[in-house]
C-alpha cells in the first residue's frame, strides 16, 4: 500500500460507498479505530535541532524505528520529547521519509554514515528513490571496492602454515613477499626482455658477405640465436611448469590468459623443434614465429600500467563495439559514394566498393596516404566530407574509453597510496593499542601505590596519584583487570614479554631461589612486568624497605618463584593463607612465618600477588583468585620477604574485596 | 550520366550544408518558423488554488475545524497547487488497489467529485463530497450514488451506464481472483441490479425508484452506515 498517500485512505473508503448499492452481499465490519484520539504533534530532539511532525505521519511505516514502540525508549518525560543523539542532518531524510514517502539520498552525505543510520531508524536502504538511487548505488559500489582492497591488502600477512605449494604461489602472484621471489621476478623479467630483443635482432641485416645481398643475423648466426632462443624457452617452460604445480586451482590457471600467453610464446619453439625441415611446412613454420612475440604480453606481469590498460579494453568492450559498428557504417556508406562518384574517371583505382574501403578508412582516420585520391569534383567533394565525419565519428567514443581508463587508474592510485600509508597506519594503531596497555600497567602499579598509601596513611599522596585516571579509565582498567583474574594471566608489554621469555629459555633448572629476576617456566606467561624491572633489586633483603612504594609490586611473585620446587599448589595455597583474613592467619600455620608473610600479605592486598602464583600448572579446582586448593601439604611459605613494611597488624580489609578468601588451611 | 548523377547530388549536399552553415549566423530565419512554439512554455505552469476559508467551509459541511485541518494537510501534500486533475486523481486512486485497474472507476468517481465539470477538483468539491458521504444522511448518500451511476448527469440510469460502472468496478479486482471473473459477470450483475431497482420496467432506473428500492433493502442500508467514523 502506498503510505504517501495514506492521507487519502479515508477519501478512498468513503467512495466504497458507491458500491453499496451495487453489491448483493452483506459487507464485512470496518475495524474500529479503538485509539482514536486527536492527532497530536511529536517533537523528535535530533542533537538538539527540533523536528516536529504529526503522529500520524509516523505510524505510516510501523515497521521503522520511529513507526513503531521502539521510540518509547528514547522518551524523555521532563521534556516531554523524544531524544536522539544522532546525526541531526542525515535525519532530514529520514523524516522527509516518513513525509513524503520517498527517501532522498543527499550527495554530501557520506555513504557509510548514511547507511548507519539508516540501520539505527530501521529503514532498508532499497527503497531508497529512483531519483537518487543510482547515485546511491554508484557510492555503495566505490565504498565496497575500497574495502576489498583492504581486505585483499590484509591479505598478505603470513600465514603460518602454509605449505610449499601455497609459498610458492604467494611468491608467484606477489614478487615482494621474499627474496627468492623477487630475484625469480628479475631473472624471468630479464629473460623476457632478452628473448624479445633476440626476436627482433634476428631479422636485422647483418653485414653482407661477399657473395649474396644483405642477410638478416638470424641465418648468420643461427647457432647462436638457436642457442638464445633454447635457454629463454627453457626458462619460460621452468617457470610455467611451477606455476602450474603452485596453482591452487590447476584448471583455472589453465584458463587464465596469462597462461594461454605463456602456452603460446613457448609452444611455437616446440613445435619448430618437431617439425622436420620440410619445405611444404616451413611456410607455416615461419608463420608460427609470429607467434613467438607474444612473449612480450609476459611483460604485463611485471607492469601494473599493461594490466589496468588490458583491464580497460575489457572493461570498455561496449564502447569499443560501437565504435567500430560506427566506423563500418560510415565506411561502408562513404565506400559506396566514392566508387560511384569516381565510376566515370579514367585509370581510377577506385575500382570497385571493397577497393574503396581502403581509400575510406585512410581518409576516415586522417592518414591520408595519398595511393589513392578522387579525380572528380563530386570524388573530392564527397572524399572531404568523408574526412570531416571520420574526425567525428572516431572523437565520439573515444572519452567514454578515457574516463574508464582514468577511472581504474585512479583506483590503482589509491590502491598504491594506501598501501605506502600502510606502514604508518600501522605503527598508529600499534602506538595507540601499546599507549593504552602501558597506560593500564601504569595504573595499576598507582594502584597499588593507592593502597600502600592508604597503609602508610599519606593522605597527600594518595589524592596526587588517585586522581590521574577519569571514571572511564578506572572502569576499563577494572574490567581488564578481571579478565586477568578470570584467566589468571596478566598483562604485559612487548619488550617484558620478550625479556621474560628470553629468561626463560635461559634458566633452565630450578636454581632461582637467589635470583630475583627467575621467573619459572610454567609462568613465564603471567610474568608481571613490573617484575622484570626489579630485576635489580636483590629479594633476600632482610631489612625494611626505605622505599616500599616501588617494592610491594614485584617482590610477591618473586617470593614465589624462588621455590620452584613448591608444587603450584602450594604457592597458591599459600598466597591464599596469606590473602586471607588476617585474624584467621594467626591460628595458622601461617603465624609462624608471620615474618616472611608480611610482605606478602601486604602485596595481596593489591590484589596482584594471586595473579602472579595461579599462573602456575594449577589444578583445575582452582582458578581466579583460588579457591579451596588442595591444601594439605604445605611448606613454609616463601622465604623471609624483604618488605618488612608495616607490621602485619595493619587491617587488610581493604584488600579482601580482591581476593576470594577461602583459604584452605 | 552516373557522372552527372553524382555531381548533381554532390552539389545537392553542398547547398544543404551552406545553409546549414547559414542557420548558425541567424540569416536564414524560415527554418526556424518551427520552433515558435516554445514560447508558450514560458508562461506559468502552475496556478495555485486557495480554498475558501475555513469558517466557511465548516458552515457549508458537517465536518469540525480540526478535521477540515486535517483533510486539507492530506489534500495539499499530494496536490501542492490546490487542485487535483483528473490524471493525479487516477494515479493516487490506483493506489489503493494495486492488483486492477482502477483508472475507469476513478474516472467515474472524478466526474461524481468534479461538480461544476471544470476538469478539476477543488479543496471544496473535495470536502463538500466527502461531508455528504461520512456524515450525510442516508438519502443524501443514495443520492450521490445515483449521480455517480449517473454518468451523463440525465436524471435515469440506462443499463449502458450501469454496465460501464460494473465493468470499471470488476476491472479493479483484476486478474487474479478466485473464482475467475468471466467476461459475462458484468453484465449479469448489471441485469440483476436492473431486475431489483426498475420497478416499472422501463429500462432506466430513476432516483425515485433507487431511492425507494434501496431504502427497502436491509443490506444496502447497513452498508451505507459502514464508513461513518472514517475520519
Amino acid at each position: 500500500m502506498a503510505s504517501g498517500v495514506a492521507a487519502w485512505l479515508p477519501f478512498a473508503r468513503a467512495a466504497a460507498i458507491g458500491w453499496m448499492p451495487v453489491a448483493n452481499c452483506p459487507m464485512p465490519v470496518a475495524p474500529r479505530d479503538n485509539s482514536k484520539r486527536q492527532d497530536e504533534l511529536i517533537v523528535l530532539n535530533v542533537s538538539g535541532r527540533r523536528f516536529q511532525t504529526w503522529r500520524t505521519t509516523l505510524d505510516r511505516y510501523p515497521d521503522t524505528l520511529l513507526g513503531s514502540s521502539e521510540k518509547e525508549f528514547f522518551y524523555n518525560e521532563e521534556t516531554r520529547e523524544y531524544f536522539f543523539d544522532r546525526d541531526p542532518d542525515a535525519f532530514r531524510s529520514i523524516l522527509n521519509f516518513y513525509r513524503t514517502g520517498k527517501l532522498h539520498y543527499p550527495r554530501y552525505e557520506c555513504i557509510s554514515a548514511y547507511d548507519e543510520e539508516l540501520a539505527f531508524f530501521g529503514i532498508i536502504p532499497e527503497i531508497i528513490g529512483d531519483c537518487c538511487y543510482e547515485e546511491y548505488k554508484d557510492r555503495k559500489r566505490e565504498n565496497a571496492e575500497r574495502l576489498q582492497d583492504d581486505q585483499e591488502e590484509n591479505k598478505d600477512l603470513k600465514l603460518p602454515n602454509m605449505t610449499c605449494r601455497e609459498t610458492m604461489w604467494r611468491a608467484f602472484e606477489n614478487p615482494h613477499t621474499s627474496t627468492m621471489a623477487l630475484v625469480f621476478y628479475y631473472v624471468t623479467g630479464f629473460f623476457i626482455a632478452i628473448s624479445v630483443i633476440t626476436n627482433v635482432v634476428e631479422t636485422v641485416p647483418c653485414g653482407a658477405t661477399a657473395s649474396q645481398k644483405d642477410v638478416p643475423c638470424g641465418e648468420r648466426y643461427t647457432v647462436a640465436f638457436f642457442c638464445m632462443d633454447t635457454a629463454c624457452v627453457m626458462i619460460f617452460t621452468v617457470e610455467y611448469l611451477m606455476r602450474l604445480f603452485a596453482a591452487p586451482s590447476r584448471y583455472r590457471f589453465m584458463r587464465s590468459v596469462m597462461s594461454i600467453i605463456d602456452v603460446v610464446a613457448i609452444l611455437p619453439y616446440y613445435i619448430g623443434l618437431v617439425m622436420t625441415d620440410n619445405e611444404d611446412v616451413s611456410g607455416a613454420f615461419v608463420t608460427l614465429r609470429v607467434f613467438r612475440v607474444f612473449r612480450i604480453f609476459k611483460f604485463s606481469r611485471h607492469s601494473q600500467g599493461l594490466r589496468i590498460l588490458g583491464y580497460t579494453l575489457k572493461s570498455c568492450a561496449s564502447e569499443l563495439g560501437f565504435l567500430l559498428f560506427s566506423l563500418t557504417m560510415a565506411i561502408i556508406i562513404f565506400a559506396t559514394v566514392m566508387f560511384y562518384a569516381e565510376k566515370g574517371s579514367s585509370s581510377s583505382k577506385f575500382t570497385s566498393i571493397p577497393a574503396s574501403f581502403w581509400y575510406t578508412i585512410v581518409t576516415m582516420t586522417t592518414l591520408g596516404y595519398g595511393d589513392m585520391v578522387p579525380k572528380t569534383i563530386a570524388g573530392k567533394i564527397f572524399g572531404s566530407i568523408c574526412s570531416l565525419s571520420g574526425v567525428l565519428v572516431i572523437a565520439l567514443p573515444v572519452p567514454v574509453i578515457v574516463s574508464n581508463f582514468s577511472r581504474i587508474y585512479h583506483q590503482n592510485q589509491r590502491a598504491d597510496k594506501r598501501r605506502a600509508q600502510k606502514k604508518a597506519r600501522l605503527a598508529r594503531i600499534r602506538i595507540a593499542k601499546t599507549g593504552s596497555t602501558n597506560a593500564f600497567l601504569q595504573s595499576k602499579r598507582s594502584g597499588l601505590l593507592d593502597e600502600l598509601l592508604e597503609l602508610t596513611g599519606t593522605e597527600a599522596d594518595e589524592q596526587k596519584l588517585s586522581k590521574s585516571v577519569s571514571l572511564l579509565e578506572s572502569q576499563h582498567y577494572h574490567l581488564l583487570h578481571c579478565l586477568e583474574k578470570t584467566t589468571a594471566h596478566e598483562f604485559v608489554d612487548e619488550q617484558m614479554y620478550e625479556q621474560n621469555s628470553l629468561e626463560t629459555a635461559l634458566q633452565s633448572g630450578p636454581s632461582r631461589s637467589p635470583s630475583p629476576s627467575s621467573s619459572h617456566g610454567d609462568s613465564a606467561s603471567t610474568c608481571c612486568g613490573c617484575r622484570a624491572r626489579r630485576k635489580g633489586t636483590a629479594l633476600p633483603d632482610p631489612h625494611p624497605n626505605p622505599n616500599p612504594l616501588p617494592l610491594p609490586g614485584p617482590q610477591p611473585p618473586h617470593h614465589h618463584y624462588h621455590h620452584p620446587q613448591q608444587g603450584p599448589l602450594q604457592e597458591l595455597s599459600a598466597i591464599h593463607i596469606q590473602c586471607g583474613d588476617p585474624a584467621s592467619h594467626k591460628t595458622s600455620r601461617s603465624i609462624l612465618n608471620q615474618k616472611a608473610e608480611d610482605g606478602s600479605r601486604i602485596n595481596c592486598r593489591r590484589g596482584q600477588v594471586t595473579t602472579a602464583i595461579i599462573s602456575l600448572p594449577s589444578p583445575p579446582t582452582l582458578d581466579g583468585d583460588g579457591l579451596h586448593g588442595p591444601p594439605h601439604q604445605r611448606r613454609p611459605p616463601p622465604p623471609p620477604g624483604p618488605t618488612q613494611g608495616p607490621p602485619p597488624s595493619i587491617q587488610t580489609t581493604s584488600s579482601s574485596s580482591h581476593i576470594v578468601k577461602v583459604s584452605a588451611l | 550520366m552516373g557522372i552527372q548523377g553524382m555531381e548533381l547530388f554532390a552539389i545537392g549536399v553542398v547547398i544543404i550544408l551552406f545553409m546549414a552553415v547559414l542557420k548558425q549566423f541567424g540569416i536564414l530565419e524560415p527554418m526556424s518558423s518551427f520552433e515558435d512554439s516554445s514560447d508558450s512554455d514560458l508562461e506559468l505552469s502552475t496556478v495555485r488554488h486557495q480554498p475558501e476559508g475555513l469558517d466557511q467551509l465548516q458552515a457549508q459541511t458537517k465536518f469540525t475545524k480540526k478535521e477540515l485541518q486535517s483533510l486539507y494537510r492530506g489534500f495539499k501534500n499530494e496536490c501542492p497547487s490546490g487542485l487535483v486533475d483528473e490524471e493525479t486523481f487516477k494515479s493516487i486512486y490506483s493506489q489503493f488497489f494495486p492488483q486492477g485497474d482502477a483508472t475507469t472507476y476513478a474516472h467515474f468517481l472524478f466526474n461524481a467529485f468534479d461538480k461544476d465539470r471544470n476538469g478539476s477538483i477543488r479543496f471544496e468539491d473535495f470536502v463538500i463530497g466527502l461531508s455528504v458521504l461520512l456524515r450525510g444522511s442516508v438519502t443524501e448518500k443514495l443520492n450521490w450514488a445515483f449521480n455517480l451511476y449517473d454518468i451523463n448527469k440525465d436524471g435515469y440510469i440506462t443499463k449502458e451506464e450501469m454496465l460501464a460502472i460494473m465493468k470499471s468496478i470488476y476491472d479493479m479486482m483484476g486478474r487474479y481472483t478466485y473464482p475467475c471473473v468471466r467476461d459475462e459477470a458484468p453484465s449479469e450483475h448489471v441485469d440483476k441490479f436492473f431486475q431489483k431497482m426498475d420497478r416499472n420496467r422501463d429500462g432506466v432506473v430513476t432516483i425515485e425508484e433507487f431511492i425507494e428500492t434501496c431504502q427497502k433493502d436491509e443490506n444496502i442500508m447497513n452498508s451505507m452506515q459502514l464508513f461513518e467514523n472514517v475520519i
